[in-house]
């Protein structure tokens, strides 16, 4: 696209040199905030051209951005709804008396074939969907056997033939069910990852992991299953799985005990034995009642270029070399303020938040969420971090995000916020960066702002 | 585990912890989507973490009391609430808190000739049942649905005896040969499934339940008695109260180590 900047031009994306700017925001304005509209995923597609939300109603909306103006070819198109449906409706399961949730658990991308875009969407529960959205801008006119309106004629009434012509209409954008993966999981499905092969996927509920091929809804393979024998030897579950960016036989799956496993399925058929198992010990000084749920992974996510991944856990960030089983290369905390609210944060629920993770287009600066509304990022390259917050009061157009700061200690210096002030109610869990271009998108829990920086 | 309690801003204990678990277990039954099979996970270490940390100060509750019937009195209560808990050993300090229960328990017996072995029916676990058996056959649950505790003939529950890392060891028979040395089961620091019996019942979605064989007359009621807070336990409801420090808990391995050379 004319006039994008390439982030290998500009370093990093960190907060050195790059002044982040409000862009646009999306959703509702007022704070009574309907359970249906809360967003529970964001997901750029590969271009970047395409932004897509899903929400706990079982909405997808997707965002398309405007191409660029030829007026001014500084400023970056904006994105704009695209297209929305319906992608999951409110289920029952009548065999084990389950309401199942339509919330959209998770939105996957798949990578560019053909002029249609296709993305898979799952539920908490049940199903996998491939939704195909392509777009019409013709007609066709003049059809012989049927009228205009569609009714067929009867063709003893056709005296001449012609031949039917493509002509212009308003742009529609459709969005049809072109598969559907059912019923291949007994758990709540917590992660989709497409191959990089574009032709198999996996899913992962809590104890399971599936492989799919893309093609056949009818069947899955059982790749990963951690299920014991008796359920009370139950000691973890599954919380997120990633093919692996380029190695098509390579993924990842993390645990509620802070290890994450790497399999090759050149190995075996079924993936129990791990490749390589990722773990740092425990700090016994950190030791507490909620140690185990601290340590809980929420997020996964390889760097683009394959030899890095990250893992977010409730307090922090940690990026592991592929390489280093034995401990992370990189740690970040996100909010270690909190470690000693740990048990106010129990009991309103909010420890067991999940937070994700995203890396920027060249994997030097990471992304993840907080609470109050703020974000952080970590510019992996300046070791520098910073906090910004999302709010309707820093929504004027390319107004500059302002760095917030929390005061942890006794004295709290001007324009910082102290702990006890934060709104726990107000979380980013979901986050994400364009894959090529420094434009960010973040939800808070019922709007999708969109940041991106300052061009000059 | 040591809990380091300084570092807890807000006033926990364990107690309220406990309770919160069980609500929290508790209300999952009726939420929407299902239950959460990871939640309940993280709820049940908390779980176990909170009692672990309130049967040691219980035991340090006894020591202070220094009377041996009230002792007994207390071992048979907690064992009831207990019956699979017999403190797995998880490093040697660890290991300790058990033995002035069994050492408690034979009373006059075991300090006047040492090696006489203390007697099971104050203590009863699973690992006990058959001191030569290497399986555990009994467990307890407690159904959230008819709030009854129940003891279900099963398999081999590795984790709640109190020996699941030594193969080596018996686990009736290092129950009982504890007195003589207080590491005779190699610690294992992970047990995650020693937690407290509802979150078995409630967090499965498929329930073994075909081997419950109810067994309700020497079961007490659980809901009732986190309910109130575990003073159904004891008479003195004021010592409850107390937290206990770390120099009671330091000054009650010298206790056993006393009591053990008798």
């Amino acid at each position: 696209m004319a006039g994008k900047r390439k982030l290998s031009e500009r370093p990093g994306g960190g907060s050195s040199d790059v002044q982040w700017c409000f862009s646009q925001v999306k959703g509702a304005m007022d704070d009574d905030v309907a359970e249906a509209d809360i967003i529970s995923t964001v997901e750029f597609n590969h271009t970047g051209e395409l932004l897509a939300t899903g929400d706990k109603g079982g909405r997808v909306v997707i965002f398309q951005q405007e191409p660029e103006s030829k007026n001014q070819p500084q400023c970056r198109g904006e994105y704009n709804v695209y297209s929305t449906f319906q992608s999951h409706e409110p289920e029952f399961d009548y065999l084990k008396s389950l309401e199942i949730e339509e919330k959209i658990n998770k939105i996957r991308w798949l990578p560019q074939k053909n002029a249609a875009q296709f993305l898979l969407s799952t539920n908490a529960d049940k199903t996998i969907k491939l939704w195909k959205i392509s777009e019409r801008d013709k007609r066709p006119e003049g059809y012989n056997l049927k009228e205009e309106d569609g009714r067929y004629r009867d063709p003893n009434s056709v005296t001449t033939l012609r031949v039917p012509v493509l002509r212009p209409m308003d742009l529609m954008v459709e969005a049809s069910p072109r598969r559907v993966f059912a019923n291949a999981h007994t758990y709540h499905i917590n992660s989709i990852s497409v191959n990089s092969d574009h032709e198999t996927y996996l899913s992962a509920d809590d104890l399971r992991i599936n492989l799919w091929h893309l093609e056949i809804t009818d069947r899955s393979f059982n790749i990963v299953d951690i299920k014991p024998a008796n359920m009370e030897e139950l000691t973890e579950v599954i919380t997120a799985a990633e093919f692996h960016p380029d190695q098509c036989n390579t993924f990842v799956y993390s645990s509620s005990k802070g290890t994450i496993r790497l399999c090759d399925m050149r190995a075996s058929a079924l993936c129990d034995q791990h490749a390589k198992m990722f773990e740092e010990p425990e700090d016994p000084n950190n030791r507490s009642f909620f140690s185990e749920i601290i340590s809980s992974i929420s997020d996964v996510k390889f760097s683009h270029s394959g030899r890095y991944m990250m893992t977010r856990d409730y307090l922090s960030v940690k990026i592991w070399d592929l390489n280093m089983e034995t401990r992370p290369v990189e740690t970040y905390q996100v909010h270690e303020y909190l470690r000693s609210k740990l048990c106010s944060l129990y009991e309103n629920d909010c420890i067991f938040d999940k937070f994700e993770c995203c890396w920027n287009g060249n994997d030097s600066v990471v992304m993840t969420g907080s609470y109050n509304n703020f974000f952080r990022m970590f510019d992996r390259d300046y070791r520098q971090d910073v906090t910004f917050e999302a709010s309707r009061e820093n929504s004027k157009p390319r107004s500059v995000l302002k760095p917030r700061k929390i005061s942890t200690g006794g004295k709290r210096k001007k324009d910082e916020i102290s702990v006890d002030s934060l709104d726990f109610n107000k979380k980013i869990l979901h986050t994400a960066w364009h894959p090529l271009d420094n434009i960010i998108a973040v939800a808070t829990t019922n709007n999708l702002y969109i940041f991106q920086d300052k061009l000059n | 585990m040591e809990v380091d309690r300084g570092a807890m801003e807000c006033a926990v204990d364990a107690q309220s912890l406990i309770s919160m678990s069980l609500m929290k277990i508790h209300s999952s039954r009726t939420q929407r989507g299902g239950i959460k099979l990871h939640k309940n996970l993280l709820v049940s270490y908390v779980l176990r973490n909170a009692r672990q940390l309130y049967i040691k100060e219980k035991y340090a509750e006894i020591y202070r009391m220094q009377q041996y019937e009230e002792v007994m009195a207390v071992c048979s209560g907690i064992q009831e609430l207990d019956p699979l808990e017999p403190l797995e050993p998880q490093g040697a300090e660890d290991a300790e808190p058990e033995q002035p229960v069994r050492a408690a328990g034979c009373g006059e017996e075991s300090r006047a000739a040492g090696g006489r072995e203390p007697e099971p029916p104050y203590y009863r676990s699973c690992c006990m049942e058959d001191q030569f058996s290497q399986n555990c056959n009994k467990t307890t649950v407690l159904d959230l649905d008819t709030h009854v505790v129940t003891t279900v003939e099963n398999g081999f529950l590795h984790q709640d005896c109190c020996c699941a890392a030594a193969p080596q060891c018996a686990p009736g028979a290092a129950a009982r040969k504890r007195k003589v040395d207080s590491a005779a089961c190699s610690p294992d620091a992970e047990e995650p499934s020693d937690y407290t019996a509802g979150r078995k019942r409630l967090k499965r979605e498929e329930c073994s339940g075909a081997d419950c064989s109810p067994d309700a007359s020497n079961i007490s009621n659980l809901i009732s008695i986190f309910g109130s807070g575990f003073s159904g336990l004891l008479s003195r409801q004021a010592d409850l109260e107390q937290v206990c420090s770390k120099q009671a808990l330091a000054s009650l391995g010298a206790w056993t180590r006393a009591i053990v050379a008798f």
